[in-house]
């Protein structure tokens, strides 16, 4: 492979994975406290909605990208209602949660589809852009790209080296024997689902201001539940999930090179590529009870209040 | 917990599920059967798959309805956007027939059988569909023949291209679009012996996402011009100009706001005077059911106008290609044609015809891309 071949994969990578990786962080948070979100992408594209809509009418991208992280959190925040103050069932709230923000997105969005926008456009760094080959590959990016390894450092931090963290933790692996240490199960739950929320509305904004810059209906095209699964796949570790959105990002991005390169295998093929390549992963790495999901993930806490 | 919560509870949820059947269900609070508008009067129901503002396919059915309705005042127009290929089809145009629709434009590939269905079980409702290759005695079809148009498309880039190098960002590799690179190609290599194309197939008609990505590696490879053949063409154009290429638009006439600077030109489709006969024909009583496949002469197949980057002489060549073609002096694909693979497609003094065209499973020589 050339050195422009390999630097096109990883741009792409990088443009592809990023979006997913906010997602995937997300939707980490929320796992560990012991909450499956599968409507991760009605929330991506509320973000994305309401962040292209916010950029058409402000005229500043920045505006878009907050205004995005505050819709996810708050259809993240309806969602944590359900499942929490309700006790509905996670999994199906959550595809509840998926196609109403896939429906709302759509009726909210349809004055925008067309609409042209500047989006957010690539931030180059002093010295470090000029450099030959890594300049533009790794330091010429939007400011949603340059903040996503931080923030998965911060995700990583926060859980694993906080009191909020460990009670995060430990109500996803035994929300009783936390709630008998005095911690609230449902406040920290809460919290986690909207910081998922946020970083879901993130995810979405980097699609529809950084990537497409356009809106369509459904134009994460499955990739919140991209982000469900390389959670699973990057066993539950925010710095795992760096690594696993980058494969897939990569993925993408590689089927779609080796189809402009000519190279001779079906476009179909070519297609499947991120996802055989995500289930080759999962064979390899296999399990361990170390890297196992939070005990009770997906179960809901009988509380005493 | 207090005991008549349970019930209450349960009486709310059935009166919200009444209320939603009602809604939904029947279509809500449109009389049964309408009566048959006044002569001169016509209810036409048209059907979108997607956005009428998609800046693509959807917007080019929508145009060409609203300028029916400028030449028609005497026609109302029923007009549903975002609806299922399948059975909600089939309940939507149920519903503008009771309405009073007596002509219905189902606007999507997938909305033919569901049309079917309907208009077997309405004989009086006329129903025109764009693409569809089934006819009926109260169905008909109707399309252009877009490869002429793409060659002349490829004539405009082969003048104007610097690197001889094009992307083409394509949904499937479905015989319609592959006739569509293929002519593309076929009138670049027209003016440029050495003209490459290279074409990337999405899997989809509609991800914005995979579109950016899948132009952005196509510029990569050295491409300095994109052609697209997706729902809409907005995402692929803006990438083309934000990285100072050349762009080919497709299914709609104003793309080229999105590219003030590299916009060649582009295939638009111009439903509207079709739409105002086929209104016509139902009011008059004189319609009747056919395959309509057009051509560059017709009116709904429209060549957009060329960007500042175009060299003269450039237009000057694809209008009299244009001619040509009309005339039928010249055909997009006519012999000698090989295919990247080596196999010759099509032979000396050989003319494709559309039935061959529908038909087609190649790309041709210079093309790098898979077919299948």
């Amino acid at each position: 492979m050339s050195a422009p071949f390999l630097v096109s994969v990883i741009l792409g990578a990088i443009a592809s994975g990023t979006a997913v990786l906010y997602a995937t962080l997300g939707e980490v948070i929320g796992e560990r406290a012991g909450i499956v979100n599968l409507g991760l992408e009605g929330v991506m594209l509320m973000g994305a909605v309401v962040g292209f809509a916010t950029t058409v009418q402000t005229g500043s991208a920045g505006f878009g990208v907050v205004a995005a992280a505050l819709a996810g959190g708050l259809l993240n925040l309806v969602f944590a209602y359900l499942v929490i103050s309700r006790r509905a069932n996670q999994l199906a709230s959550g595809l509840a949660l998926m196609f109403c923000g896939v429906g709302l997105s759509a009726l909210l969005g349809a004055p925008y589809v067309g609409s042209r926008i500047e989006g957010l456009n690539e931030i180059r760094l002093p010295v470090l852009s000029d450099l030959p080959v890594a300049g533009p590959m790794l330091f010429t990016h939007d400011i949603l790209v340059f903040l996503v390894v931080p923030v998965a450092l911060l995700v990583w931090l926060a859980l694993f080296f906080t009191r909020w963290g460990l009670a995060l933790r430990a109500v996803g692996e035994n929300p009783t024997a936390a709630y008998a240490a005095g911690l609230s199960p449902m406040i920290v739950q809460y919290q986690a689902l909207l910081l998922a929320g946020l970083l879901g509305g993130l995810a979405g904004a980097h699609l529809s201001l950084a990537v497409a810059r356009t809106w369509a209906e459904w134009m994460t095209a499955g990739r919140g539940f991209i982000a469900v699964a390389l959670v699973i796949f990057s066993k539950w570790h925010p710095l795992r999930a760096v690594v696993g959105a980058l494969l897939f990002g990569g993925a993408v991005a590689l089927q779609l090179q080796m189809q402009a390169r000519g190279v001779p295998i079906s476009s179909f093929l070519l297609d499947m590529l991120p996802y055989l390549l995500s289930v080759g992963v999962l064979i390899l790495w296999g399990g361990t009870r170390r890297h196992a999901a939070p005990a009770s993930l997906g179960r809901v806490f009988q509380g005493t209040e | 917990m207090n005991p008549a919560r349970p019930l209450i509870q349960t009486l709310l949820v059935i009166l919200a599920c009444v209320a939603l059947v009602f809604t939904t269900g029947t279509g809500g609070w449109a009389p049964a059967l309408a009566q048959a508008p006044a002569p001169g009067r016509l209810i036409v129901g048209i059907l979108h798959i997607g956005s009428v503002a998609d800046g693509g396919y959807n917007q080019a059915h929508a145009e060409g309805i609203r300028v029916m309705k400028k030449n028609l005042p005497n026609v109302e127009v029923i007009e549903v956007e975002n609806i299922p290929e399948g059975a909600d089809a089939e309940r939507v145009m149920e519903n503008m027939i009771r309405q009073g629709a007596k002509l219905i434009i189902p606007a999507s590939f997938g909305y033919l059988d569901p049309a079917l269905n309907v208009a077997r079980r309405y004989p009086d409702v006329k129903f025109v569909h764009p693409g569809g290759f089934k006819l009926a005695p109260n169905l008909g079809t109707y399309w252009a023949s877009t490869p002429e148009a793409f060659y002349l498309m490829g004539i405009a880039a082969g003048h104007t291209s610097k690197a001889g190098r094009a992307g083409f960002v394509v949904a499937l590799p479905i015989s319609f679009f592959l006739a569509n690179v293929n002519a593309f190609h076929l009138g670049a290599r027209s003016v440029n012996p050495r003209f490459e194309t290279r074409v990337v197939f999405t899997g989809t008609f509609l991800d914005p996402g995979k579109e950016a990505t899948a132009a952005n590696a196509l510029l990569d490879q050295g491409a300095d011009l994109l052609a697209v053949i997706v729902d809409s063409p907005i995402t692929v154009v803006q990438v083309a100009e934000r990285r100072g290429a050349f762009s080919v638009g497709y299914h709609f006439v104003g793309l080229q706001k999105f590219a003030p600077k590299g916009w060649i030109s582009g295939i638009a489709f111009t439903w509207g005077g079709l739409y105002t006969r086929f209104a016509k024909q139902v009011m008059d009583g004189t319609w009747k059911s056919e395959a309509l496949f057009g051509s560059l002469a017709s009116d709904f197949l429209t060549i957009a106008p060329f960007g500042p980057a175009v060299p003269p002489a450039a237009i000057r060549v694809v209008n009299a290609t244009k001619q040509a073609f009309i005339s039928g002096q010249r055909a997009a694909f006519q012999g000698p044609i090989r295919d990247n693979r080596g196999v010759e497609r099509v032979t000396t003094g050989q003319v494709l015809t559309p039935a061959d065209i529908g038909r087609m499973d190649w790309l041709a020589e210079g093309v790098i891309g898979q077919p299948r």
